[in-house]
């Protein structure tokens, strides 16, 4: 069964000079992880808006949990839950006054909005801060709040746009233990990231998307795939650049390309580490020390890349160069 | 009803913001409170008004509309805030009743003005005012104004949710309701104005609900009101034609805006 079903949907503004989105279509499995991964401005907040009843497509068909988006958006509001890149949530009042006012407003009754509020500030680890104003709050406790509040009645499709833009590596990886409790739960969940590594952590499957269209879609090792298999990446010192590069030629078959800046040398190989051990070998019968070896799989970044011609944000390289040092380091 | 149900929880969330900035109703009182003051000693003395208790008899009727007059910008920054915030987004995708959030807060707004009102009319008590008609009428008087800042709250409905920025709200609402407040019989009589101002002044609403608040609290006097004009001669209708003008205008458009906002 498909909890999400999105065919053919545009949304233009600024009297169509601006095309949000292009005929994207996309669907998801009851109880699986769609994550909506692309840069700013692709399209993925519209989707979500649309999805939630938030917003009208200017064509297109959209079903959620077996409703209709466009014709019953009050029925399709009963059953979702929607975070979105903002906390909103009321700043003045206490975590505890929020969850209790949601829960009213989803009709839970004074007494139950009470009941349930405590047991998602428990279960949030949000107990202790529960008396005090949001304000007070750090940006992931907000999140947390934030995503406590969609929680109320627990939704049969749960909408998280950006959970964790803005939040600092502790509070992202806070959140994201969040989400892999809830997922176990067994909600169907649409999450849209710009964060590759985030797409990767949490999605049974990912939707490419760029410029209003989903340009890839699959699990991220089929993604992957299309980028092509390992690389073997070496680092030496200058003087050893060019005849490393001759060893790493032999042993891949396969241009080798060269990062003059990191003295990286770097080939697509299709023997994994045998190919690594190859590679070490001659170098060590050629006296060269290599300062940095490494076997890497193509990256979430890498795929973007290949698949539309530029990088999926300013951030990528900074993040492709953390990640890389992280592989070396195992 | 689950809509009614709606409204109050959102009027009730307006009321607790309420109780957790305090400094929000303070603010909100003494800046009326400073006018009566201001106004009944500065200009007091030498407006010469031929009425017994003097100027803050017509004062006090004048700043009470003023009051109620600024709910436009109250209710509009509040609503830029809420949607700054992404709180509106919140609301609009619960399973409530779509305009329960604006019917709530032109409610809550209009709850505050109940205290805000109360404040005003003690502290005129204390500098001299004297309403002299009786207490139904006096009460009437009252409700007036608080119809009439509801139907203004509604004005400001459209223009907070218009706003592409929220401490844009505070000006736009502001250059709207300062002038009407001013181009009006509330401060000073209109028959000093230039002819074009004055024709102005007699037909805006602030000055209609001015006068029709001045023969609520008993005042014969109606501060230079131009006689035959139809709305000096009778302020109460045509106010109560404003008031329901102006929702029927803004009500429904407001509502729309809301719940197509985004698109």
């Amino acid at each position: 069964m498909k909890s999400i079903i999105a065919h053919d949907l545009v949304k233009t503004y600024d009297k169509g000079k601006v095309r949000a989105l292009d005929s994207l279509s996309l669907d998801v499995e009851e109880g699986t992880v769609l994550s909506v991964l692309g840069p700013n401005g692709a399209g993925k907040t519209t989707v979500v808006r649309i999805l939630t009843t938030l917003l009208r497509p200017d064509s297109g068909s959209a079903s959620v949990a077996g409703i209709d988006v466009i014709k019953s958006p009050e029925k399709v509001r009963e059953v979702i839950g929607l975070s979105g890149q903002y906390a909103a949530v009321d700043e003045i009042l206490t975590g505890y006054d929020n969850l209790v006012m949601f829960g009213e407003l989803y009709h839970l009754g004074k007494k139950q909005a009470v009941v349930r509020a405590h047991e998602l500030l428990e279960r949030f680890s949000l107990t202790e801060a529960s008396k005090r104003p949001i304000k007070t709050y750090s940006g992931g406790m907000r999140r947390r709040l934030d995503l406590a509040a969609s929680l109320i009645v627990k939704p049969k499709v749960l909408f998280l746009d950006e959970p964790t833009t803005g939040l600092d590596p502790r509070g992202r990886q806070e959140m994201w233990g969040v989400i892999q409790e809830l997922v176990k739960g067994g909600v169907t969940l649409l999450l849209t990231t710009q964060y590759l590594e985030e797409a990767d952590q949490l999605a049974d499957e990912i939707a490419v998307i760029d410029t209003g269209k989903v340009i890839a879609r699959g699990t991220s090792d089929t993604l992957k795939k299309q980028v092509g298999g390992e690389r073997l990446e070496v680092v030496v010192e200058q003087a050893h650049v060019a005849k490393t590069m001759e060893i790493v030629a032999a042993v891949s078959h396969n241009k080798v390309t060269l990062d003059e800046g990191l003295r990286q040398i770097s080939a697509p190989v299709s023997t994994g580490s045998v190919a690594l051990f190859e590679v070490l070998k001659a170098l060590d019968s050629a006296g060269i020390h290599a300062l940095d070896v490494g076997l890497k799989r193509p990256s979430l970044d890498d795929v973007f890349l290949s698949l539309t011609g530029h990088v999926a944000e300013e951030k990528v390289e900074e993040e492709l160069g953390k990640k890389k040092s992280k592989e070396k380091a195992k | 009803m689950s809509a009614i149900n709606d409204v109050a929880i959102i009027t009730r969330r307006q009321l607790l913001l309420l109780s957790r900035v305090p400094e929000v109703l303070i603010f909100s009182t003494i800046q009326p409170v400073m006018f009566v003051l201001l106004f009944r000693y500065v200009f007091g003395g030498s407006i010469a008004t031929g009425q017994p208790g003097g100027y803050v008899q017509l004062l006090m009727p004048g700043i009470f509309v003023q009051t109620v007059a600024f709910t436009l910008a109250g209710t509009a920054s509040g609503l830029a805030e809420d949607m700054k915030k992404g709180l509106i987004d919140r609301f609009r995708s619960l399973p409530i009743s779509q305009s329960a959030l604006v019917v709530g807060r032109t409610l809550g707004d209009s709850l505050l003005n109940i205290v805000v009102l109360a404040v005003m009319g003690t502290a005129g008590y204390i500098v001299g005012w004297r309403p002299s008609s009786g207490f139904a009428s006096i009460g009437l008087g009252f409700i007036f104004l608080l119809f009439f800042g509801y139907a203004l709250s509604w004005v400001g409905v459209l223009v907070g949710l218009s706003a592409k920025d929220a401490r844009v709200v505070q000006n736009v609402s502001f250059i709207v309701t300062f002038p009407l407040t001013f181009l009006s019989n509330a401060f000073a009589p209109t028959t000093g104005m230039p002819r074009a101002l004055q024709y102005f002044a007699e037909w805006n609403p602030v000055s209609t609900m001015v006068a029709a608040c001045r023969q609520l609290f008993g005042l014969e006097n109606q501060f230079g009101a131009t006689a035959g004009s139809f709305p000096s001669e009778h302020p109460l209708i045509t106010s109560l034609f404003y008031m329901f003008v102006i929702m029927a205008i803004f009500i429904p458009l407001s509502v729309r805006k809301y719940r197509n906002y985004a698109d």
